[in-house]
Formats: structure tokens, C-alpha cells, sequence
């Protein structure tokens, strides 16, 4: 192996704690690791990463107009010029929304193997673990190629910090927007200021047992005084109670909380295929013989209706 | 318009999954068309009922069993389908470079609907592939699609409401996301129908695909049951509350 890249993702000038861990899986493997920024650097992001174990950090240098910067296929060139310039032989990036979008740009353009969703992989014999079959089996998929592209699943692995000193370069080769696709707008949604589902340390989540769309507001209220993402069953979403954006699942988002809080939610096999791997689960359910109440760690037996307003008011 | 829609035979979501030699699974399991692409095909069919005179074309590589999931496309509203048929299982560089090569073979493309990931390897990315190795734009997790002029103008949704609206030159690939459609489920008249559409065969070796320069390979399976050891909280909902805070704080230490 000769070098790693990683992609950062960094929110508010700072590097996400999610991209942290990354970096700390990539150096279990990788004695030198680059990082790939694109979004401009500040002093911050530099301490960060140095803090992390970064050795160099390659300012990307995107222009600045969001139409441009914000473009997959403008950013999936900018990383494979860098992989290729640097001999970046692996790359690594989150499983995040973005990184659904960019990695496997990144991998076609580079006609290389990629896993997504890792919760693991060795960056010397491009082993990489997944889970595969809506979260039923855990494969482990050997890479071979020139060059290796990696997902890795967010808050798989925690951040620890390793000092190193680093230095900085920045690219800026030819930025150019490609004429057979182009961004025409661009909408961050509601979730300002909360965490996102995919990355938050708690996930509060609600299902067929909160009965409507005023009700599920009690999930809604709980994950703000909590500081969590709030989630949804597929039947929530289906009935229109929340947007998709919120479905955890097979055909939702696959998620790794510390914790995932599971309201009213019988836990369907399709249901923990977006959950299982979370730290730790609390059930809070009416049925003591739902299926979620034998594969949690705190079965809390009662109605959700009494439970959750007592914690909002507890907190 | 010419509308290839990739299709995949994937194991039923709700199949119990037994895993054999620790390498495969065992796959006397009911296998139904990726649930992904149901949206992809769902969508070409409102297309065709926009743009009379396309035609339909689904495309799927897999084994001789896989037919069953082409039929399910053509009952959905393809015109057509293509089996590449292979008793290999392989990675998404190859599927692409199949699914290209019976795309090449079968005539010019407008347009090529996937679904944004199969539920069975999870990975994201054939649709990618195929968009390289024609050098069309793509775009995944779709939710809205509208073809106009020599365009397709589509958003896509990046999670947490997040949406981003291209617009793409035809020919392009999309990736269907669940967000996009409704889709259709056939009437038994469908059904009917689509017994007598054409699907033809190809083996993936009278196809001559290069080899791919990289591989993904399944070196070791094992079923990824968690072992949890439920613990009951009782009480008052006062103190279930109260408990439930404590273990936030004290165990997970994710509150302050
Ligand atoms: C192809 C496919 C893909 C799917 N993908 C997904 C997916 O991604 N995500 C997903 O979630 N599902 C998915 N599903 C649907 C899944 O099979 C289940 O139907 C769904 O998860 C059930 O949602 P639920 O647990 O909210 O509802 P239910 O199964 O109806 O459970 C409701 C639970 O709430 C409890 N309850 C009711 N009232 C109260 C109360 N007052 N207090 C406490 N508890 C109460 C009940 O005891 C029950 O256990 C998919 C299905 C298919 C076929």
C-alpha cells in the first residue's frame, strides 16, 4: 500500500466526529493518511486533523459558487485527480447522504473496487466488513485492484485522537463543471441545527403505535429536549406522518446510534435491518411479546403516551 | 424514447437468510424483483404514457430463475426483456460491464433506470458504473423525474430533507429511490399479458465482456444476530422515565 486518502465532511468549519472516526479507522491499517477537504479549511479543521493523525491535508479547493462546488460530478473529479496525483491508492469516505452520492462516483471514475457501509476494513489486505441482506449476515468482501475505495458506516468506529505533525497543499487544477449535468438548486430541508439521523449519538424513533401526525410531534418534541435525530417506522412514514427522509429500515436509513429509542415500534425484521447495529436498544412498547422486545437491552412495557411526556418533563 | 430499466432477482426482504460453508447463502428462499427497481420500472411506464411510441426494455443478469423477475417487469410495463443469464456471481464491475454490453447489443439508449441500491449486496453503485462506461450522467436516489426537451430535470434527496434538483442530458442513468412513485402492482390481466412478451436469453460468456481491472469477493459469511439481553424496566411511568434518563446519562453517557 502506498497511501490513504480520506475524504472529510465538515459541518460549521469543524470536521464531523463521524469523519474523525474515519480517520481512526483508516490508521488502524495505513501508516501515512492524506486528507481531502473540500469545502475550504479552517484553522480548526487543520487542528483537528493533525490531532486525528493526519499527516498532509489537500485543500480540494472548489470554487466557492454552491451551483459548482455543490456538484457530485465536480467533486467526484476533484478526489480522483487528487487520488491519482497523490498515488492515493485507498480511498476512504462516510456511507453519509453525500458520501452515497460521491464514493461510488469516485469508484467508477476511477474503475476501481468499492464497499460501502463498512464497519471495518484493513487498508494493507483490502479486506472490508459489511453487512449485506438488510442487515441479516456480516460479510467480509476482499478488494482487489490498483486502487481500493472504502465507505465506511458513521459512528462505526469512535474517534480517538493520535497527534502527528501536518502539512498542507492545495490543488487547483481545473475546476470545470461537466456539460451533461448540472445543479440547478438545492434545498437543506428542516433539519438545521439537528443532528442528522444517520450521525446522531441518540435516535428517538416513533412507529404505527404513535396513531397519528399530531402525536408523532411527542417524538418530534422528545428528540429536541434530548438532542437526538428523531426516526420513524416505515408505517409512520407511509401514512404520511413524517417525510421518508425520517424511515429507518431496510428501505430506509441504516443507522448506528449509541442509543436508538424505539417507540411504538414492533420491530420488524425490515425494521432492524437499519437499526440492529446500534450500541444499545430501548424498546418502549405496549406488548411485551413484540418481536423488539426480545432483541433489546431495556424493554420499558407501557404506553408511550405516558412514558415519553413524563421524560420531557423529567429532563 | 428507448427506456433500458436494470432490474435485479434479490431474496424476498422478509426470508429467513441461512448461511452455507460460511460463504453463500442458501438460496431456496423466495427471490422477488429488488424492491428498488419496482420504482424504476413503475416510473418508465408513466413515462411511456407520456412519450407514446417508447418502448420498454428490462435488463437483468442473473440466473436462469432470474426470468421470473424480468416477468415481474414486464408485467409492471416493460415492453421487453433481456436476460443475461449466468450461473457467476458477480460484483457491480461486472454487472455494469454485462448490463452495458446487453445494453450496446440491444440498441441506443435515451435513457437507463436502476434502483438506487439492491437489498441484497447493498452497494450502491452498478447504476455509476454503468453511467462511466456509457459516459452519461447519473444521479441516484431519485424523487421526482420529468424528461423535457432532451433533458431529464430530477431531484434527489440526500437524506434528512435534503434535496438537490439536476438537470441531465439524455442519455442519462437514474437511480430510483423509494420516494419516486408509488409502484404499480399488476392486475392478474397484467400478469396475463405479460406471459406473452418477449424475453431473450443471452449467456454472459456469448456476451464477451472484458474483465473488469478491480473485484469485490465474499470471502466469509456469518449471520449478524446481536446478542442482547433484554432487561426489564418497571414501575410507574415516572420512574420507567426516570430510569430511562438515568441510563442515558450513567451507562450511555450521551446526556449531560
Ligand atoms: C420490502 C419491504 C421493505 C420495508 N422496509 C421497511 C423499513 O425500511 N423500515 C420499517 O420500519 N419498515 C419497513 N417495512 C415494513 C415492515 O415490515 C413493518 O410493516 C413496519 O416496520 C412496522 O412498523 P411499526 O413497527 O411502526 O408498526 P407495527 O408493526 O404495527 O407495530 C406497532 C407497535 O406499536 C405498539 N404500540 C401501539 N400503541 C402503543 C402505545 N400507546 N404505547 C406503546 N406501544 C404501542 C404495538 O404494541 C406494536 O408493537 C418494509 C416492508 C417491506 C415488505
Amino acid at each position: 500500500m502506498k497511501q490513504a486518502g480520506i475524504i472529510i465532511e465538515a459541518e460549521h468549519g469543524q470536521v464531523k466526529e463521524t469523519s474523525l472516526g474515519v480517520i481512526t479507522l483508516a490508521a488502524k491499517t495505513a501508516d501515512f493518511l492524506t486528507a481531502l477537504v473540500m469545502d475550504g479549511i479552517t484553522h480548526e479543521i487543520t487542528e483537528q486533523l493533525a490531532e486525528y493523525g493526519i499527516h498532509t491535508i489537500v485543500d480540494l479547493s472548489l470554487p466557492e459558487a454552491p451551483a459548482i462546488r455543490l456538484n457530485p460530478a465536480v467533486r467526484a473529479t476533484a478526489v480522483v485527480q487528487a487520488a491519482r496525483e497523490l498515488n492515493l491508492d485507498r480511498v476512504l469516505g462516510l456511507s453519509s447522504p453525500e458520501g452515497k452520492d460521491l464514493l461510488p462516483r469516485v469508484a467508477a471514475l476511477l474503475d476501481a473496487p468499492l464497499v460501502m457501509d463498512c464497519v471495518d476494513v484493513d487498508l494493507n489486505t483490502g479486506l472490508a466488513k459489511t453487512s449485506q441482506y438488510s442487515g441479516k449476515v456480516m460479510a467480509q468482501i476482499q478488494l482487489t485492484g490498483e486502487t481500493l475505495v472504502f465507505g465506511v458506516r458513521p459512528n462505526a468506529v469512535p474517534p480517538e485522537p493520535r497527534p502527528v505533525p501536518a502539512k498542507t497543499v492545495v490543488m487547483t487544477e481545473n475546476k470545470a463543471v461537466p456539460e451533461n449535468i448540472t445543479l440547478l438548486s438545492w434545498d437543506n430541508g428542516d433539519s438545521e441545527g439537528r443532528p442528522s439521523l444517520v450521525e446522531a449519538d441518540i435516535i428517538i424513533a416513533g412507529g404505527r403505535g404513535l396513531k397519528n401526525k399530531d402525536n408523532f410531534s411527542l417524538i418530534i418534541d422528545c428528540a429536541e429536549k434530548l438532542n437526538a435525530a428523531p426516526g420513524a417506522s416505515r408505517v409512520a412514514v407511509d401514512e404520511g406522518w413524517v417525510p421518508y427522509a425520517l424511515q429507518v429500515g431496510q428501505t430506509g436509513e441504516k443507522v448506528s446510534p449509541q442509543v436508538y429509542i424505539a417507540c411504538g415500534i414492533s420491530g420488524s425484521i425490515q425494521h432492524f435491518a437499519g437499526m440492529k447495529t446500534a450500541k444499545m436498544i430501548i424498546a418502549v412498547n405496549k406488548d411485551e411479546n413484540a418481536a423488539i422486545m426480545a432483541n433489546c437491552d431495556y424493554q420499558v412495557s407501557g404506553d408511550l403516551f405516558d412514558i415519553l411526556p413524563e421524560i420531557m418533563k423529567q429532563l | 424514447m428507448q427506456i433500458y430499466v436494470c432490474v435485479k432477482h434479490v431474496p424476498d426482504s422478509a426470508a429467513n437468510i441461512h448461511i452455507v460453508d460460511n460463504l453463500k447463502i442458501d438460496e431456496s428462499v423466495p427471490f422477488l424483483l429488488n424492491p428498488y427497481d419496482e420504482h424504476a420500472v413503475t416510473e418508465a411506464a408513466a413515462l411511456k404514457n407520456q412519450v407514446p411510441g417508447s418502448e420498454i426494455i428490462a435488463v437483468c443478469l442473473g440466473k436462469k430463475d432470474a426470468e421470473s423477475t424480468v416477468r415481474s417487469a414486464l408485467a409492471m410495463g416493460a415492453d421487453r426483456g433481456v436476460l443475461v443469464e449466468t450461473e457467476k456471481t458477480c460484483d457491480s464491475m461486472a454487472t455494469a460491464r454485462a448490463l452495458h454490453a446487453a445494453i450496446v447489443r440491444d440498441g441506443p439508449a435515451d435513457l437507463i433506470l436502476t434502483g438506487k441500491e439492491s437489498i441484497d449486496n447493498e452497494g450502491m453503485q452498478t447504476q455509476f458504473r454503468i453511467g462511466a462506461l456509457f459516459d452519461f450522467p447519473v444521479v441516484t436516489n431519485a424523487v421526482s423525474l420529468a424528461i423535457k426537451n432532451g433533458k431529464a430535470t430530477v431531484t434527489c434527496e440526500l437524506a434528512g430533507g435534503r434535496t438537490r434538483t439536476f438537470d441531465l442530458t439524455l442519455p442519462c442513468v437514474i437511480g430510483a429511490g423509494r420516494g419516486l412513485n408509488t409502484p404499480i402492482y399488476p392486475t392478474f390481466p397484467d400478469v396475463v399479458k405479460s406471459r406473452k412478451k418477449p424475453i431473450e436469453t443471452i449467456t454472459l460468456s456469448e456476451l464477451n465482456v472484458p474483465a473488469a481491472p478491480g473485484s469485490t469477493k465474499i470471502v466469509a459469511m456469518t449471520p449478524l444476530v446481536q446478542k442482547r439481553h433484554p432487561q426489564k424496566i418497571t414501575g410507574s411511568p415516572l420512574a420507567q422515565a426516570a430510569e430511562i434518563i438515568r441510563i442515558l446519562r450513567q451507562e450511555a453517557k450521551v446526556l449531560s
